[in-house]
């Protein structure tokens, strides 16, 4: 065994474009881990259609009914979109979690990189996995009788609103990763949180449904505000939510609020211990 | 440009507000174009020395300097022109061999082209041509220690940090980076080694330091220390722990450095080996104290820190700071 030396080859560019760069590097390795790890593969893309069938065909048979033109399937499916997008933040805590654990993290560390690059590339790579989930939930939605009226552009926007929504989130899963001490932990300490945001919500049942000392909470918890704006888009005419068209603005000003204080605090918690 | 490759200056460095103190003011000099090794059992700071000088972690106090630049001041210029490799083998599992090399050199911000050309050649070199397409999770432990010394080697840095880069190996994948280590040195590198072996530092070392709780106890060539450690263990088995007790007496004075007495085993380290078994054989058959058996040994890293600190390498270690943060975290 020999080692040969060559002259290494550094290639030039602006340090900006290095630090996107090394965020798409180290998104692109994540999401061939997430293809490649049965068991990632089946938490982001099983998961989701499992709960679209089970909401659409065992409690919504009958049990759960909303009062809107479509029936229960156009009041479900856009829950279900939010809901699954949240529910892929568990993976950003659960990979950084790992990282952390197995000395990769270290090892970036000690490498020229953007240094911001670990936690972007992160968030982007479960950017990305979203985007895959909510093309499936779509196709799988239009295939059990989900019939949106808003249109198309209206769609895409729904869409947006969902994925920037679950990316700003995503940096407090981040933290969370990071401060976890392995990557069950990470889980554990995960769903606490993921339970109430997404159940304790407009997502699967009528707020006005529960009872009264939760409604508060239910109904202008971030989750629940994200709901009712990609419903009124996609739908266009949900009556039951007066003022839904301010949802979307509430949506999005949640979206930022969030990523304003979790983003700071994950990129401290990062440089505090990677 | 600094004389030296790597230059550290007094570094302290504490842990959990100044409760641990991983290294207590440890100074190195590490000439360019040779093995330097930082021998040392767990917990005694030589991991959070290579973190140190690598930029992972910050100094408490002191400075230091790689290729004449400071690791606090200018962490990117350091990272430029190291490697970092280990007994954790940091490769990323769900990746192939191949993968590994492409997106460190591409986090390196190497060209494209002679990232895909250099980690064909690394993957060849180190006989991991038929795995590079297979997950690392496939790989045995020599062959992800491989992979790991690859990866630090992709952008050719001039030096190399090796953190216990054998530990945990078998006996013929030793070997195999023994070689490369000392492929790499010919060719130029410096390379920097945390080793509790002292066969490896032995075998590998031009120079190295000896560090004990986070402090040197021990410096000089291998040679020197060897002398200084004394060469060899001389070790009596007497037939009862009385023997043992009547026995280490009589032998005291034949060697200068303290003995070791275990149940119903001596252990002394000596200069001349032959003559002081012959001198001690002697003294104890006068006395008539048989003996159940005697050899001559070289001595373990065990025989270098009871000569030197007077206590047993694993004795009254602090929790290891030593691994990674998280590693440590993953075992609490």
């Amino acid at each position: 065994m020999t080692v040969t030396t060559t002259e290494t080859i550094h290639a030039s560019k602006s340090s900006l474009r290095w630090a996107v760069s090394d965020v798409l590097t180290i998104a692109r390795r994540n999401m061939l881990a997430i293809i490649r790890i049965p068991t990632a593969l089946v938490f982001s893309v099983l998961q989701p259609i499992m709960f679209v069938l089970l909401f659409r065909y065992i409690f919504g048979a009958g049990a759960i009914k909303v009062n809107i033109p479509g029936g229960y399937v156009n009041y479900l499916i856009p829950g279900i979109i939010v809901q699954t997008t949240i529910f892929g933040a568990v993976g950003t805590a659960i990979g950084l979690a790992e990282d952390l654990q197995r000395g990769l993290i270290e090892r970036f560390r000690a490498l020229p990189m953007a240094r911001m690059a670990v936690l972007a590339g992160r968030t982007v790579s479960d950017l990305g996995r979203n985007v895959l989930v909510l093309v499936i939930i779509t196709l799988v939605g239009f295939a059990v009788g989900f019939r949106p009226h808003g249109g198309f552009v209206n769609y895409v926007v729904a869409c947006l609103i969902t994925l920037l929504f679950a990316y700003c989130l995503s940096w407090g899963f981040a933290y969370i990763g990071l401060a976890a001490p392995n990557s069950e932990a990470a889980q554990a300490m995960t769903f606490p949180l993921i339970f109430p945001l997404t159940f304790a919500s407009g997502i699967f049942v009528q707020v006005s449904k529960m009872p009264g000392w939760l409604q508060g909470f239910a109904t202008y918890q971030p989750v629940s505000e994200v709901t009712k704006a990609v419903r009124y888009l996609m739908d266009g005419s949900n009556v039951l939510i007066p003022s839904a068209g301010n949802s979307v603005w509430v949506a999005i000003l949640w979206s930022v609020g969030l990523i304003a204080i979790l983003g700071p605090l994950a990129t401290a918690k990062y440089k505090k211990v990677a | 440009m600094s004389d030296f490759a790597v230059e550290a200056n007094d570094i302290v460095r504490t842990f959990n507000d100044g409760g641990v103190q991983a290294l207590k003011g440890v100074s190195l000099r590490v000439p360019r174009g040779e093995v330097f090794g930082l021998l040392g059992p767990n917990g005694s700071g030589k991991t959070t020395m290579v973190r140190i000088l690598s930029t992972i972690l910050s100094p408490t106090s002191g400075s230091a300097t790689v290729d004449g630049f400071d690791v606090v001041k200018h962490p990117d210029e350091v990272r430029r022109r190291i490697g970092l490799a280990g007994q954790y083998a940091t490769v990323d599992e769900n990746l192939t061999g191949y993968e590994n090399l492409r997106m460190i050199g591409s986090l390196n911000h190497l060209d494209k082209d002679y990232v895909i050309s250099r980690a064909k050649s690394l993957l060849d070199e180190f006989g991991l041509s038929d795995a590079a397409n297979r997950n690392v999770k496939t790989y045995s432990g020599g062959m992800r220690r491989r992979l790991d010394l690859g990866a630090a080697l992709v952008a050719n840095p001039p030096i190399l940090f090796l953190d216990e880069p054998t530990t945990g190996l078998d006996p013929q994948s030793r070997q195999d980076l023994w070689t490369i280590i000392e492929n790499l040195v010919e060719g130029g590198t410096t390379v920097l080694l945390t080793t509790q072996y002292l066969e490896e530092a032995d075998r590998l070392c031009k120079q190295l330091v000896v560090l004990d709780k986070g402090s040197i106890i021990a410096q000089g060539t291998s040679q020197e220390l060897k002398t200084q450690l004394g060469a060899t263990v001389l070790s009596l088995t007497f037939h009862s722990t009385g023997d043992a007790a009547r026995g280490v007496e009589l032998i005291r004075d034949v060697s200068a450095k303290p003995a070791n007495v275990e149940g119903t085993v001596v252990e002394l380290t000596v200069e001349g080996g032959p003559a002081a078994a012959a001198d001690a054989l002697r003294r104890l058959d006068a006395a008539h104290v048989s003996l159940a058996g005697l050899t001559l040994r070289e001595p373990s890293l065990d025989d270098v820190f009871l000569n030197l600190t007077g206590h047993k390498a694993d004795d009254d270690v602090t929790p290891s700071d030593d691994a990674p943060t998280s590693i440590r975290k993953a075992r609490a």
